[in-house]
């Protein structure tokens, strides 16, 4: 009895070790390694845990293979025959109850962190319900209890627990955000998914879609920002206000109108739309998902400039993508940089 | 010619060998492709829509035509000898089983220079894979090209279980079989009960495609997770049948080079029907993300775990077959030696996959790739890499050259271990499979490099393991009868490469380990159980050939039933099912001419047996 105490010890400490190790690897706001909220953590909790023991599995079995081959090599000119042994019952079943020890510590907290994962707030009267759509390649956030819809942001007060409804409009996605939780797909109608996740932390963290979805899968990308309360009922707020900002160049505007409102919408105009809601694309994180706009990292640029990448040519930035080219719907390049320009400075405050 | 009609199950093997080898380099190829295009963030060495054609055929080719079958191509060399048999049961079937999978695997390939090839994953999701989203004719190769495969696949299985079970030598009792053959028999199994599975999921996906049925499409009343479950009924049980006969040739090789009988041989039986059981309750393991609600993850993880036991005790008593051994690292060898631990990696990553709130992390990763990487070429490529060189001399008269052999494998299991080590690390780090590139700075970029430059080394391996092929067949054939001195087997007692008849006298087994057992005895050879006399043989025929070359052109006649063609004769031939009908009729017609043929075969006589 003290042995197994004495091992699960040991156990505990490889795990705590483990887990520093592990934490070094990759940023913060997208590795599985350094979890950033309660459900990335219960899965992290876990893989320590199985990881640890299956390093000791792998010990031993890496020592009595090298010892074997070490010890029993045939030496030269050794001629005699090995004993032929037909086998070991003691040896056997310990080969067979470990594993299956081995087997339970792991099962038991799996199983119940498979039920505590299951954990549905969707009545939750303190949690933000959030229905996310996938769609080649963008995503839809649609806050039900306020009437607000956005894309590729998804905006969320830190510590609260988000009550996801997850779906798709076309094939299905895979919605994931390693550092703050495990990924659940989009299924079509009839098998919509439900989860939840909380980001106790303010900060930005980086989403993807995990199934293969076409050819822009792997730039199917999104944000998560944790912000903290009253930055988040701003936002809302902002987000509500029901007048719809347009280009103040009528020629502009009325291009814009006819052209690419048909698809998107902007504020509350018009009521429903096919493409993702463009209110207040100045301040987001990104344009498209994936063109970062922040000019002070190598890999970003400034809005106005990812806007220009996007509009002149969606299909070299996400090829396979249902946008047409703004140049086939008879805008001109400078209307485009026009465009451009109104919907960088189009934020809200 | 002879090939094209041989009905001779070592000539098939070769067969088999020769065409999986062709496929497998066309996979290789398509990795290679892969990894270049990863090699750095926002490369565009490919485009989009080419990456995921390669990922698809990549994995698809693999898995059914890369892979199988060579196992296929072992099991038809080594099966009937290693049981004291002078053919399958079903020569004829055998013949037929080769072609199918032959003609349907050139036909998944021939979307390549036809129109597109299939992209929507080798899993082919629905409703990605349905005319909406994918609308070249890729899928459709997909569907029937693998269809027209399976169904030789689906005869091959049925043909060993009915060797197996009806033409043991007299003495070979099920508890006397050599492990290979218990592999064998359990993977025939196998397929046996998952191909029907995946059969019926892929009619039905054709039936949507083509004939526009609903099965999978919501809007008509359809669900697509209902794909995934058909999929992966058989998914799952694949993987078995894939690594259960590299199972059966480590614990082959690891006796003979340890001079050693097999540690606890019951146990292994057991262990292997165990393990093919489990195989076929666990698959919904691999839709945990897809919303089955937590009573269903928690038994499927529980139960995939599970598989971790039997599997131990096959591990173990490797290990204890060598432990008081002899042991000689032969190529052969050395592949069953690094097949252990590379295996076992494999198999821990596996165990750590069955934590369902674990896996939601690790789902549809570079962590998922490594795995079953390691499972796949870890296990089942380097067990058919020790299987290959082990049998070689028996399939083709001639050693292999051991120091080729050696760095075929040093090149090969470093380049492996370098390629897919570090893919742990990505996936962990929050790179999603299947993704034709990434933004930079997500610290993907140096693990990627190294990934590529890993497969590299694989491919030097493969070209390395392609010049000993070339430069040993030059040479004269030279092999003995039991070249590697300490075989145990019946397969070693007979002339390498066996004569067409295998035994002139179907030997008597009075043990485990038949040919060990006499020579302990002290005697040369097996003591025979029938007099000499004349042996019944098969007549070859070109019926098989031409009935899957039938079932080829009734195949591309349906695909394109729906197309419009630019001149007015293809389009009537083909809209109108004429096609079709033609490639039928040849199939059909073979069959009639089968049952109506009276073909006895023919007898080798006692005089000529004794001739040579
Ligand atoms: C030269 C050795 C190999 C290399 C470098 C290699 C590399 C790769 C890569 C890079 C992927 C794509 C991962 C992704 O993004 O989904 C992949 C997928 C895959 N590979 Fe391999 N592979 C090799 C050998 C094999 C073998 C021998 C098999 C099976 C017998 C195999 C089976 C698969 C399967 C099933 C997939 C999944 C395809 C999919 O996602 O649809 N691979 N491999
Ligand atoms: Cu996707």
């Amino acid at each position: 009895m003290m042995k197994t105490w004495q091992a699960g010890r040991r156990l505990l400490l490889m795990t705590a070790a483990l887990g520093l190790i592990l934490a070094g690897c990759g940023r913060e706001d997208l590795s599985v390694l350094r979890p950033q909220g309660p459900a990335a953590e219960s899965s992290f909790a876990l893989m320590k845990l199985s990881i640890t023991i299956m390093i000791v599995v792998l010990l031993i079995v890496f020592s009595i293979s090298a010892y074997v081959w070490i010890r029993f090599r045939r030496k030269p000119g050794q001629q005699e025959i090995p004993k032929q042994v037909e086998g070991s019952f003691k040896l056997e079943v310990l080969w067979t109850v470990i594993p299956l020890i081995l087997v339970i510590i792991l099962a038991v907290p799996t199983v119940k962190a498979v039920f505590a994962a299951g954990n549905d707030h969707s009545d939750d009267k303190d949690a933000i319900q959030v229905k996310v759509t996938g769609h080649q390649y963008w995503w839809e956030f649609e806050y039900t209890d306020y009437g607000v819809t956005t894309a590729q942001d998804l905006v969320i007060p830190a510590g609260k627990d988000i009550a996801f409804e997850l779906s798709t409009k076309d094939v299905l996605h895979s919605f994931w955000v390693p550092s703050l939780s495990g990924k659940m797909d989009t299924n079509p109608d009839g098998t919509v998914n439900r989860f939840s996740f909380s980001a106790p932390n303010e900060g930005v963290y980086r989403g993807k879609c995990a199934e293969l979805c076409g050819p822009s899968h792997g730039f199917m990308e999104f944000k998560v920002k944790s912000v903290s309360e009253a930055a988040f009922e701003d936002w809302l707020a902002s987000m509500k206000a029901p007048e719809s900002v347009l280009p103040e160049d009528p020629v502009l505007a009325e291009k814009f109108k006819s052209q690419c409102l048909t698809c998107h919408a902007v504020g509350s105009m018009p009521a429903s739309s096919v493409a993702p809601n463009l209110t207040g694309i100045g301040s987001r994180e990104s344009v498209a998902g994936i063109l970062l706009n922040d000019d002070t990292r190598v890999d970003g640029a400034p809005v106005e400039e990812n806007l220009k990448t996007w509009l002149h040519d969606p299909q070299s930035v996400k090829p396979g993508n249902t946008m047409p080219n703004p140049k086939d719907l008879g805008l001109t390049d400078e209307e485009i940089d026009g465009i451009a320009e109104y919907l960088a400075g189009y934020t809200l405050d | 010619m002879d090939w094209i009609t041989t009905v001779d199950h070592k000539k098939i093997a070769i067969l088999y060998l020769w065409a999986g080898g062709i496929f497998f380099g066309i996979g290789g190829l398509e990795a290679i492709l892969i990894r270049i295009q990863l090699i750095k963030p926002m490369n565009t060495f490919l485009d989009a829509q080419t990456f995921n054609e390669l990922i698809t055929m990549h994995g698809t080719t693999m898995i059914f035509l890369g892979v199988m079958p060579v196992i296929f191509a072992l099991m038809n060399a080594v099966i009937p000898l290693q049981i004291g048999a002078r053919d399958v049961a079903f020569p004829f079937l055998n013949a037929l089983g080769f072609w199918t999978f032959l003609f349907g695997g050139i036909l998944l390939n021939l979307s390549w220079v036809m129109g597109g090839a299939p992209d929507a994953g080798w899993t082919a999701y629905t409703p990605l894979s349905s005319t909406s989203y994918s609308a070249t004719h890729g899928v459709d190769f997909y569907t029937i090209g693998l269809q027209i495969a399976g169904l030789g696949t689906l005869i091959g299985g049925i043909n060993f279980l009915a060797t197996i079970i009806t033409m043991r030598a007299p003495g070979m009792s099920f508890m006397r079989m050599p492990m290979f053959a218990w592999a064998t028999f359990i993977t025939s199994a196998i397929i046996l009960f998952a191909f029907p599975a995946i059969t019926v999921g892929l009619v039905l996906l054709t039936f949507d495609r083509i004939l526009e049925a609903k099965f999978f499409d919501v809007a008509g009343g359809g669900n697509p997770v209902l794909w995934q479950h058909i999929f992966w009924i058989f998914g799952h049980p694949e993987v078995y049948i894939l690594i259960l006969p590299a199972f059966g040739v480590i614990s082959e090789v690891i006796p003979t080079f340890s001079r050693k009988r097999l540690f606890g041989y019951s146990s292994m039986v057991f262990a292997t029907i165990l393990i093919a059981f489990l195989g076929f309750m666990v698959w919904a393991h691999h839709m945990f993300t897809t919303g089955l609600g937590p009573v269903a993850n928690a038994l499927f993880s529980v139960s995939t775990m599970l598989i971790a036991i039997p599997t131990g005790i096959k591990i173990f008593n490797w290990l204890f077959t060598m432990w008081g051994g002899q042991v000689r690292f032969t190529t052969p060898n050395l592949f069953a030696a690094g097949f252990i631990p590379t295996f076992t990696m494999g198999g821990v990553t596996g165990v750590m996959l069955a934590s369902a709130p674990a896996d939601f992390q690790f789902h549809d990763t570079y962590f998922v790739v490594a795995h079953f990487h390691y499972v796949i070429v870890g296990g089942l490529v380097l067990g058919l890499f020790a299987g290959l060189h082990y049998w070689w001399p028996k399939m083709f008269g001639r050693m292999l050259s051991e120091r080729l052999g050696k760095w075929t494998f040093w090149t090969f299991i470093i380049g492996f271990h370098l390629t897919f080590f570090v893919q742990h690390f990505l996936g962990l780090m929050g790179m999603q499979r299947r993704v034709f590139t990434y933004l930079p700075n997500q610290q993907f970029d140096t693990l990627n490099l190294v990934s590529t430059v890993g497969a590299m080394l694989m491919g030097v391996g493969m070209i390395i393991f392609l010049a000993n092929i070339f430069l040993t067949s030059r040479r004269p054939l030279d092999a003995a009868d039991d070249p590697w001195e300490d075989g145990r087997t019946l397969e070693w007692t007979i002339p390498s490469p066996p004569p067409e008849y295998n035994f002139k006298q179907t030997p008597l087994v009075r043990g485990l380990d038949a040919f060990w057992k006499e020579k302990m005895a002290g005697h040369k050879g097996m003591t025979p159980s029938e007099p000499v006399g004349p042996i019944h043989m098969p007549s070859a025929t070109i019926l098989p050939f031409l009935m899957s070359v039938g079932i080829f052109i009734a195949g591309l006649g349906f695909m394109f039933s729906r197309d419009e063609f630019g001149s007015d004769i293809m389009s009537f031939l083909f809209n109108n099912y004429i096609v079709t009908a033609l490639g039928l009729l040849i199939t059909f017609g073979s069959m009639l001419l089968r049952s109506l043929i009276d073909d006895h075969g023919w007898h080798i006589e006692p005089e000529e047996l004794e001739g040579r």
